[in-house]
Order: structure tokens, then C-alpha cells, then sequence
């Protein structure tokens, strides 16, 4: 650890202002930051801080999405060999590596042009590499499809990156959920590649597939008035979809860390869900067809919704930042999301459509629930006097 | 008639080395200073040179834009020197004692029998103005302005605070003189809180005052929170605030005439020997409180107060106005290899995210470290866990970091100073400097509306 400590301070004159490396200076400064806790201590204002950081917030919620990415690993191997018929004689680790080497590369070039993108950004801005990336790096790989190509997975980050975050000024400062955008931009940008039956399934090679074994998505079926799912292995995470928003399980293990260590906001977890039964409720009530008439307890476990309402509602940045606008604001991503996916079948994916959504609106049930705010302290002081 | 206002928003830092019950009477101290520094916004005006001889109650400076109010040395002897700082900023003025405890002479009076006028005069010329603050700002109060009510906090609920009961259980005839000298200048009530410990202590005694009591963790024990809870001020509303320590020596100097400004302080922090209560005086150089009184084995910090609003002191520095505690920690300016990722066994937090929550200790041994970058805003719902009032935190830190004069009226800064959003900073992930940008908003509502 010595040497290391050493070789970050010894080089780090060579990346100051005017020095010759100074093109790395955001680049020393991450790997230094997130190799050491630095020796900076309190000039002004309190004393003492607490041992929390941005990298810690940050870190917790990557491991509560392990969970998720390693059953979505297993997963886009059970749906290849599923394919190609031959469940019964793979064994499970051949089945997870499979899903392993397909899936590695696109974290790889997630992390690898969104980061760079980051470093490029701290540097000209003269900040510190911020780490909502981290986050977003994760969770871009976890929301597309396993057949995107790799240039497209590198395209959609850095839209996300730029367009989705740094112009509005980095982390903190985004309107939107920057790994949605990516997820969006994708959807909009490539259509044809992004939706339809053959992109869940890593299908390379596969001439024809197994008997019975469509490639489509629970979504597109029932959109089709097949709503006959086998829920235990849509809660396992064994049926088509994105990497990572499969297995309902793993989603929940996630929930639980996130919400046991505080990172991720119940509140919003909570009237999401709820929000999404109250429109699937009122859904089966009105049904006039198969859709419609689907359980709604099965909206929950399908598709992108237990995802969504985990790791992409609760993004304290893009989210309601005040604690009465988060519980609307949950709720109508869950109304949101069941109404786009029931009623609107071109679009299957009603999550990430209903979070853009009212990511858009966070800032005006802000405003309404601040103007309260402003108008009970005045009665306040008014009664007082 | 008292209520109970019980809080529940807020948070205990559960800090090693809190005083235990030992009073000592620390060594004489070498020098004593006045340092304007401890009155944000103030433009001190020197009354006397280096050398000049002063009583104890002889000005030493006043403020510029309200002459009358005056800042008086706390002992007889020589003013050693006026140290200065950046642009010749007046940051110390140094009085050497001579140990002849020498003293101006005040009216010796019952302060009920003086009219508001009489008791206002012998404040401002005994130099014990200074100790009135004023809600909105936390800054001097105006000698011109009437307040609408007097608040005053009877415990102490920060980190390691002094235990007031402790240190006030003699003075009980100066804290009655002193009360009844302050009621004079309010058309209001004068209120005092307690904490549901003290229901049968010295302040619990008191007479002419209408006590309410508070529960809860820190910032239970803030004036600014109280004042939020019995009588919440807006734009035109003022609140004066004084600590118990003010209280005893307005009330001892009513009753002999005299200025008195021996106090008691608490030492505290993991760093002293032996946490106790020191009986020095007001403006009492460090060094000799401190000296031989912490282990040495680490590189300390010395900190004139609390941990969340205290003042960084050296060795040859001084005991802030206000002070009633020093605290001794680590500075902690060391590397640590991936502490982010670390499990956190022994790192207290507020937060749920290290292991120290599932195996918490007693007390905790925490240093000056920052333990992260500073980022923008990022988490939310954060800041609202640590105030118990009805105010959006982070709102109006955007405000004031825009400027929005408008806006930070309307969330609240007439009713908040520091010391009731520290707990918001020391908790911040972002490591965002909530007081320094809270002075500034402070500032200029000053200057804006005056």
C-alpha cells in the first residue's frame, strides 16, 4: 500500500496546473481518490464529517444491482440453451458462463465510454470525476436487451453521458435518469434492432429455435392477448427481457439492501408498487380484453417495472427531492407505467417512458409541494404574532 | 404556563471524552484577548493601544456602525499587542493581566427597581452587550431595537456539551439578577427551555421567566429551535437570545457593581487525559488550559467549543466569547487505503451504511478527516432528518447558493444561523459546506434589507 500511496504523491506535481501531465490530473485524482481516502481535513464549518462519501452511496448501490446482474447472466444463457433445446445437458455453469462472456463486454464498454467520457468532462471542467457513474455504468448494461450490438451500447452511453448529464453540469444536476436516456435514446434512435422477438435472446448461431421457445417477452405476448404466464419463473427471472430486470427475486434482494441501508428511498419504492396496483386493479376492473384483464399482482413481475421502481425511480437526483412529492411521484410512475404498457402497445415498455415522465415533472410537484411549505410557515409566524 | 415540545427529528454524535463531574481551577492564564472575530459582521473601532493600562471593565474596542456598544477587558493589566490579520482585519486584542484584579465601577442595583433605559446603559458601558445576539442573523442586538421576547436555551444538547446544571448550580442568585435585568429591555416574555432532566435544577427554580421544556436529540437545546416551537418569528419579528453564562454576569454585575468574568468551562474530546470542568476566565488563552492536559500521541486539534461550531484554536490562541467548552480531537490528516469501502466496524455514522450500526459502541473516537470529496447535491431527504423544524434545508441552501433574496425569505432564514443546520453538514455526503453558505445568505439578507 506504501508503494502505492508513494507513486500517486510522487506523480502528483507532474499533473498540476501548468505541469506536463496536467492532461491526466482528473484521471490521477480519481484513481488516488478511490484508492485512498485523502488526508484533507475541516477548514471551516463543522469539525467533524461523517465517514460517508459520494463513493460509499454510490458503491452500496452497485452491489444491491450484483444480485440482479448475476441472475441476468444466468438468465441470457438459460434463454440460449433454452432455445437451442438444450437445457436438460448443460450444466448450471456452463449455462452462467454463457451469460458470463455475453454479457461482460457490455459492461466493459459501458464503463469504458462513460467514464472516459467523465474524465474528459472533470478535466476540462477542472472538477473531481464524480462517481454517478458508477451507478449509471451499471445500470445501462442491466436495462438493454442482450442482442444490442456493442457500437450501439457505446453510442447510447455517451448520448446519455453528454446529452443526459454533463450539459446540465454532472452529477446532481441531471434532469433525467441518465441510464434511461441511454435506454430511451436506443428505443427512439434504433427501433427496428430494439424491440420484436429476436433481441432478448442471444440467438448467434441458433438456426432454429426449440420447440415452444418464441423469444418474445412475457410484455409482448400478453400485448398479443396471451396472458398466460408462468409467474414463478417470471419471479425467478427465467423468462425473455433486459439483462438485468428479469428476476423479480434478485430485484427484491436489491430493494432490501437498499432500503436496510438507507441508500435507496422506500418511500418511492413503496407508492410506486403501489401506484402500479391501483392501475392494475382499475385496469381488470374496466378490462375489455385479455390485456387488460391480466392479474395485476403479474404487472409487478413482468417486465421493467420491478427494476424500474428499485434502481430507477429512486435516483435521489432526477426523483422528487421533497418527502411529500416523493410519494406522488412514485405513484404516478406506477399508474404511468401499467396505462402506457396496457394501453398503448406500441409501446411495451411503459417503465422507463412513465420515469422519464415524471423525472420531467419532479420539479413542479417540488414546486407545489415548497409553495406549501412557504404558505404554512407564513400562517405560522402570522398566528404568532 | 410551560409545555412540552418533544422533538424527534435530529441526532446524538456519540463522541469519546465527555467532562465527568470534577471541577478543577485551571492555572492562572498568561494573557487573556477579546477577538472580534467571534461576531460575524462585526467592524470593531480600538478604544486603546498596545501598552495602555486597563481595569477590568475598561473598553478595549466598540462597534463601528453602533458606537455606544462596547467590548471591555475581562481582567485588569496591559494590553500586550492588537494582532491583525489579512488587510490589518483586527483578529485579537491581548490583555496581559497584572493580578491586581482591578475593576471599573458600575451602579450596584436591584435591576426590577431600574427603569429599561438604566439597565440598557450599564450593559453597553460594562462591555456585556455584546453577550445579546438577534434573531433573524444570529448577529449583535441593537441597542435602539425593543425585542418581542428573550430566548434562552438552560442546556447545552451538542456533542460533549458542558452538563449547565453543573456549571451553574451556585450562581442561581446571578442567573435571578440576571433575569430580571433582561426582562427589562423586552415588552415580551422572557423564555427559558429546559431539557426533562433539569425539572428540579437551578433553572427550573427561576422566577419571571416562562419555562417550556424540550426532548429529543441535538439540536434539541439550539435557541434557534426553541425559538421555532414558542414563538416562530417572520420578516418584522425580533428575538433576542442570551446563554445561561450572559444571565450570571449581567446578574453579578448588578449585584456588586463589578464585572465578574470568571467562568467554567468544560474540557472534552478523546484526546484529553482526564474530560473535566476547568474554572478559568472568560478569554482565557489555550495554552495554559490545555497544557499537559491531552495524551500527545497524535496530532490534535484544538477546538474552542463544540465539534460542529467551534472555533480552531493553537495553542497560543484564546477561549471564543461564547465558549463554554474545548474539545480535543484528532486531526486525522492521514491517508487511508479504500476507506470508503471499507465494512466500518468502528466508523460511527449517521447513515445505515457501515457495519457500526449492527455492533454499535458506547462512544467513539472521531477526527477532523472530511472522509470524501466535495460534490454537488446528490442525496436527497437528507438535511430534513437533522432539523426539527418545518424548513426545506436544501431549498434554501439553492437559494442562498443563487441568491435569491425572495426565495430565502420564504424558506426560512430569518429563523435559522449555523449552529441549528450543523448536523446537516457534519452528516452531508456531499461534504457540502452548509454554514460557511448559510453565513453568506445571511450576509447579504443584511445586506440587502439591513
Amino acid at each position: 500500500m506504501k508503494a502505492l500511496r508513494n507513486f500517486f504523491e510522487k506523480t502528483k506535481p507532474h499533473v498540476q496546473k501548468g505541469a506536463k501531465y496536467h492532461w491526466l490530473h482528473s484521471t490521477h485524482d480519481s484513481f488516488f481518490t478511490l484508492a485512498f481516502v485523502q488526508k484533507n481535513t475541516s477548514k471551516s464549518g463543522t469539525h467533524i464529517h461523517d465517514y460517508i462519501d459520494l463513493k460509499r452511496t454510490m458503491g452500496i448501490v452497485v452491489l444491491a444491482l450484483v444480485p440482479a446482474l448475476l441472475m441476468g447472466m444466468f438468465n441470457v444463457g438459460y434463454q440460449h440453451f433454452g432455445a437451442l433445446g438444450q437445457l436438460e445437458t448443460t450444466g448450471f455453469f456452463d449455462i452462467f458462463l454463457f451469460g458470463l462472456l455475453k454479457v461482460l463486454p457490455v459492461i466493459i464498454v459501458s464503463y469504458v465510454v462513460g467514464l472516459g467520457i467523465e474524465f474528459i468532462f472533470a478535466q476540462i471542467r477542472g472538477h473531481e470525476v464524480n462517481e454517478g457513474f458508477l451507478v449509471s455504468g451499471m445500470l445501462i448494461p442491466l436495462v438493454m436487451p442482450i442482442n444490442t450490438p456493442l457500437w450501439m451500447i457505446g453510442v447510447a452511453t455517451a448520448f446519455a453521458v453528454i446529452i443526459g448529464k454533463e450539459v446540465f453540469g454532472g452529477t446532481g444536476m441531471n434532469i433525467w435518469n441518465p441510464a434511461l436516456v441511454a435506454r430511451a435514446f436506443l428505443f427512439f434512435a434504433y427501433p427496428a434492432q430494439m424491440s420484436g422477438d429476436s433481441v432478448w435472446i442471444s440467438a448467434s448461431g441458433i438456426g432454429q429455435m426449440a420447440d415452444g421457445f418464441t423469444g418474445a417477452t412475457p410484455m409482448a405476448e400478453a400485448a398479443l392477448g396471451n396472458t398466460d404466464l408462468n409467474a414463478w419463473n417470471a419471479f425467478i427471472g427465467l423468462i425473455p427481457g433486459s439483462i438485468g430486470e428479469t428476476s423479480t427475486l434478485a430485484i427484491l434482494i436489491g430493494a432490501a439492501i437498499l432500503i436496510l441501508t438507507g441508500i435507496g428511498n422506500w418511500k418511492i419504492m413503496l407508492s410506486t408498487v403501489l401506484g402500479g396496483v391501483f392501475m392494475g386493479v382499475l385496469l381488470n376492473i374496466f378490462a375489455v380484453n385479455a390485456y387488460m384483464a391480466m392479474p395485476f399482482w403479474e404487472h409487478l413481475i413482468i417486465g421493467g417495472f420491478a427494476f424500474g421502481a428499485v434502481f430507477m425511480a429512486t435516483d435521489p437526483v432526477s426523483a422528487a427531492q421533497t418527502e411529500k412529492g416523493k410519494w406522488i411521484y412514485g405513484f404516478l410512475i406506477g399508474v404511468l407505467a401499467i396505462l402506457i404498457r396496457v394501453v398503448n402497445p406500441a409501446y411495451p415498455e411503459g417503465m422507463m417512458l412513465a420515469i422519464l415522465l415524471m423525472n420531467t415533472f419532479a420539479p413542479l410537484i417540488d414546486h407545489y409541494i415548497i409553495q406549501g411549505n412557504i404558505k404554512r410557515r407564513l400562517k405560522r409566524v402570522q398566528q404568532s404574532a | 404556563m410551560s409545555k412540552h415540545f418533544k422533538m424527534k427529528r435530529g441526532f446524538n454524535i456519540r463522541l469519546k471524552g465527555a467532562a465527568q463531574a470534577v471541577l478543577e481551577d485551571a492555572p492562572a492564564p498568561k494573557s487573556v484577548a477579546v477577538k472580534p472575530t467571534d461576531f460575524p459582521g462585526l467592524t470593531p473601532k480600538l478604544s486603546v493601544k498596545a501598552d495602555a493600562q486597563v481595569k477590568a471593565g475598561d473598553a478595549l474596542f466598540f462597534d463601528k456602525y453602533n458606537p455606544e456598544i462596547l467590548f471591555t477587558s475581562p481582567v485588569s493589566g496591559t494590553v500586550q499587542a492588537v494582532v491583525r490579520g489579512e488587510r490589518r482585519k483586527v483578529l485579537e486584542i491581548v490583555v496581559e493581566p497584572d493580578g491586581k484584579n482591578e475593576h471599573c465601577e458600575f451602579t450596584k442595583a436591584d435591576p426590577s427597581k431600574l427603569s429599561r433605559e438604566e439597565v440598557r446603559d450599564q450593559l453597553l458601558k460594562s462591555g456585556l452587550w455584546p453577550f445579546i445576539k438577534q434573531r433573524p442573523y444570529g448577529v449583535l442586538a441593537k441597542p435602539a431595537d425593543v425585542p418581542g421576547n428573550i430566548v434562552i436555551s438552560a442546556f447545552d444538547s451538542a456533542p460533549l456539551a458542558p452538563d449547565y446544571e453543573f456549571l451553574f448550580s451556585k450562581e442561581k442568585s446571578a442567573l435571578q439578577t440576571g433575569i430580571d435585568a433582561i426582562s427589562k429591555l423586552t415588552e415580551g416574555k422572557v423564555y427559558l427551555g429546559l431539557a426533562p432532566a433539569q425539572a428540579s435544577g437551578v433553572f427550573a427554580s427561576l422566577k419571571n421567566v416562562e419555562t417550556n421544556t424540550f426532548s429529543g436529540p441535538h439540536p434539541a437545546g439550539n435557541v434557534g429551535v426553541q425559538i421555532s416551537k414558542v414563538c416562530p418569528i417572520g420578516k418584522t419579528d425580533l428575538v433576542w437570545t442570551l446563554t445561561p453564562q450572559a444571565l450570571v454576569f449581567i446578574g453579578r454585575l448588578f449585584e456588586t457593581g463589578k464585572v465578574d468574568f470568571s467562568k467554567t468551562i468544560a474540557l472534552t474530546g478523546s484526546e484529553v487525559k482526564a474530560p473535566k470542568y476547568l474554572k478559568t476566565i472568560h478569554g482565557a488563552r489555550i495554552g495554559d488550559l490545555v497544557k499537559e492536559q491531552t495524551q500527545g500521541d497524535v496530532k490534535e486539534r484544538i477546538i474552542s467549543g463544540n465539534v460542529l461550531t467551534g472555533t480552531k484554536v493553537e495553542q497560543d490562541g484564546y477561549l471564543g466569547y461564547f465558549d463554554q467548552q474545548l474539545t480535543v480531537i484528532p486531526e486525522g490528516d492521514d491517508y487511508e487505503f479504500m476507506g470508503w469501502a471499507a465494512p466500518g466496524v468502528d466508523k460511527f455514522s449517521a447513515s445505515k451504511t457501515f457495519f457500526s450500526k449492527l455492533l454499535p459502541k458506547k462512544e467513539y473516537v472521531l477526527n477532523a478527516n472530511l472522509h470524501g470529496g466535495e460534490r454537488a447535491f446528490v442525496v436527497s431527504g437528507q438535511y430534513e432528518k437533522f432539523l426539527p423544524m418545518d424548513i426545506l434545508p436544501v431549498h434554501l441552501l439553492k437559494a442562498i447558493l443563487v441568491n435569491d433574496i425572495d426565495k430565502m425569505e420564504q424558506l426560512g432564514i430569518y429563523e435559522v444561523v449555523e449552529e441549528d443546520l450543523a448536523l446537516c453538514e457534519y452528516a452531508c455526503t456531499s461534504k457540502i459546506k452548509v454554514q460557511d453558505i448559510l453565513r453568506e445568505g445571511i450576509n447579504s439578507m443584511i445586506k440587502e434589507l439591513g
